[in-house]
């Protein structure tokens, strides 16, 4: 995972709550079998739409998104976070996030920074007058600077820590090989197997 | 660090059984608690999980703790032939490929076993009470109906549990849903998807943000198990990533003698583990809600998100009255989506389909109760009505009971199992405009295809709608 500490791009006010990511990557997208190439899948219904704030032209090459509540509701699809980070983003904020999508942003690289429903009013109206402001996001001192406005955001410290080491889970978790052996000896024999059974 | 309470919620219970590595201060800050998985489920849209175990030279740590199922991209009918999409069938060839290459057990389409994984685990009996249970899917709620703490995961997340049969997670704050009534019993043909489409209008898609629900109090008491198992099915819908009943004698019952469940001493064993799953008096919850269900009618939604629902007698609502100025764009978004006037009542609107199935509502229950409203009547003329057993074996339960035949007779389609109209990945999908009654979990926009217009309601309302035309309720029929 690529590591994380400050980014400087063109933000772009989505305003609407309640993005499901079924609007951000459809699910006709998901079929494909590649990790990588879903920047056209991304918003593929809204982009339809001549007037989709991603079709005017400030806007079109933009790296920080500025989403209303409830970003990423729906299905666990990571092909969302893929979407976005394909297109080009490489941070949402928004005054809250749904669970999966928010641990899935974290597991890929793309920050997703909780700001107050405030913060984020007075960036759509930053960004509404003067398309193609550029957005500075510093998450060492978790902070959004656009012109002369300049809040905090919110973002857990273990996720945080992760995107500034640039640091994979997985090889983590493998540290503790031992002590899932040592699980995995007292576990109940009861417990079920997927093995075939015939019954 | 804060003082714990020492009488534990059922989710904490569970929670603590299955902590291998305590969370501990990590580069100055405290790592999540790494969690031990007892079953994994996947299915053909995580092929990229198997490409990151082989770019890092992974194997998969425990195969017969895994179990793959082909049903999200599935057609449901023709399936003795090939998948005739190309994309779907390479989808499908990867899972077969990787499954084989890593020893994981894996029911491919048409098989006896296979179905919806959220079906299928249940019905097997892979899914027991104090289990953690997780899947690339976040309708893996459903299994906490039988007292499991089953929740949905991203793609990297399934590489995860791949390679360490393990997950760190940040701790879920707990929330209680108290569902009760005067006698414990539901009003006739109120369904526990009508709870759940009204806990939803009532906290919102982010009102479990952050959660686990626990489901409790008399009615959920007197819930079938399925039944639970649509209740808890919906928990992501209310955003909150699980949802759980504890255990009791309707789930040991549900349970014995299924193909996983073990029998004799270890079965005995289990029994009395599963005694001490339910929540402490005195455990404390971050979030209390009460739900009273004498009144409850059917649900119905309108809008493009599960919380925007009304009962079946009302009427679509007029933005104007919404909550916030958020809520109102929102509505109004949904209105123009939708196709939908203010005001207009929801018995008169028109649908062209209806689809019956999902995870949420394609068990043999649903199909019976289903079964019953169409018994010696015909689809309405215009509509197209989809049965979708979600699982070959509930297709097998239900042809045993003469209720395909029902189905048939009326003029609707019997499908084999999967996905389907849920998700639109196969190819049975609305066109644009056209209006579904849907007895699946989400109504957002192009969910069932794109410019579909998506209507949530229960199995009994599926198929009162198909026959009368209009949305219904099974009241509505004349004899």
């Amino acid at each position: 995972m690529q590591a994380f500490e400050t980014h400087r791009g063109i933000g772009v006010p989505l305003r609407r709550s309640n993005v499901d990511t079924d609007q951000i990557v459809a699910a006709q997208f998901l079929k494909r079998i590649t990790r990588t190439g879903y920047d056209d899948a991304l918003f593929y219904a809204w982009r339809q739409d001549a007037g989709f704030v991603l079709n005017q032209e400030p806007f079109r090459p933009g790296t920080v998104l500025v989403a209303g509540p409830n970003f990423g509701t729906g299905s666990s699809r990571e092909h969302a976070v893929w979407a976005l980070m394909d297109y080009g983003f490489r941070v949402v904020l928004s005054a809250s996030f749904a669970d999966i999508f928010r641990g899935n942003a974290g597991k890929s690289g793309l920050l997703a920074g909780q700001c107050g429903q405030a913060d984020i009013e007075h960036l759509w109206a930053i960004l509404e007058d003067r398309p193609g402001t550029e957005v500075d996001v510093d998450l060492v001192h978790r902070t959004v600077v656009a012109d002369t406005f300049r809040c905090g955001f919110d973002i857990d410290e273990y996720t945080r820590w992760r995107l500034l080491e640039g640091l994979d889970d997985i090889g983590l978790s493998l540290r503790h090989t031992d002590a899932i052996a040592a699980y995995e000896s007292a576990r109940d024999t009861w417990l079920p197997t997927t093995a075939p059974v015939n019954r | 660090m804060l003082a714990v309470n020492p009488r534990r919620t059922l989710a904490q219970k569970i929670w603590d059984r299955h902590v291998v590595v305590p969370g501990r201060e990590v580069g100055g800050v405290m790592s999540p608690d790494l969690l031990y998985v007892d079953v994994h489920l996947l299915h053909e849209l995580s092929p990229q999980a198997f490409d990151g175990l082989r770019l890092a030279g992974r194997r998969v740590r425990r195969p017969e703790l895994t179990l793959a199922i082909e049903d999200h991209n599935v057609p449901t009918k023709d399936i003795h032939l090939p998948i005739a999409d190309a994309v779907a069938r390479a989808q499908v060839d990867a899972l077969r490929r990787n499954c084989e290459h890593f020893g994981i057990p894996l029911f491919r389409m048409g098989e006896r076993e296979q179905g919806i994984v959220h079906v299928v685990g249940p019905q097997l009996g892979l899914t027991q009470p104090g289990m953690l249970v997780v899947c690339g899917d976040s309708h893996t709620a459903t299994h906490g109906a039988l007292g499991a703490f089953a929740f949905g995961i991203g793609t990297s997340e399934v590489e995860h549990v791949l390679a360490t049969q393990t997950l760190p997670m940040a701790p879920f704050r707990n929330m209680a849903v108290t569902i009760t009534s005067r006698d414990g019993r539901l009003p006739p043909n109120v369904t526990s998807k009508d709870i759940a489409l009204a806990l939803i209008a009532r906290v919102g898609v982010n009102g479990g943000q952050g959660h686990v629900i626990e489901y409790r109090g008399n009615v959920v008491r007197g819930l079938s198990m399925e039944a639970r198992m649509t209740l808890c099915n919906m928990s992501i819908e209310a955003g909150a990533r699980a949802g759980l009943v504890a255990p009791d004698e309707v789930t040991f019952e549900y349970l014995a003698g299924r193909p996983h469940v073990s029998t004799g001493a270890p079965w005995r064993q289990a029994r009395e583990n599963w005694a001490t799953l339910h929540t402490d008096t005195g455990a404390s919850f971050d979030r209390e809600v009460e739900l009273d269900v004498d009144l409850l009618e059917p649900m119905v939604t309108w809008g493009t998100d599960p919380s925007q629902c009304s009962t079946l007698s009302g009427a679509v609502p007029d933005p104007a009255f919404s909550a916030s100025p958020a809520q109102r764009l929102s509505a109004e978004h949904a209105l123009r989506y939708m196709g939908l006037e203010p005001g207009t009542m929801m018995r008169s609107i028109q649908i062209d389909r209806v689809f019956l199935g999902s995870c949420t509502n394609g068990r043999i229950e649903d199909l019976r109760a289903a079964a019953d409203v169409m018994r010696r009547r015909r689809v309405a003329p215009g509509v197209v009505m989809l049965v979708v057993p979600g699982s070959m074996r509930v297709k097998a339960q239900a042809e045993a009971e003469g209720l395909d035949a029902i189905f048939l007779a009326a003029g609707a389609q019997w499908r084999a199992a999967g996905c389907s109209m849920c998700v639109g990945l196969s190819a049975d999908l609305l066109v644009p405009g056209e209006r579904c009654a849907s007895t699946s979990n989400r109504n957002f926009e192009g969910r069932q295809g794109k410019g579909g217009r998506t209507h949530l309601v229960s199995p009994v309302v599926a198929a009162a709608t198909a026959i009368r035309g209009t949305l219904s309720r099974p009241e509505d029929l004349a004899d």
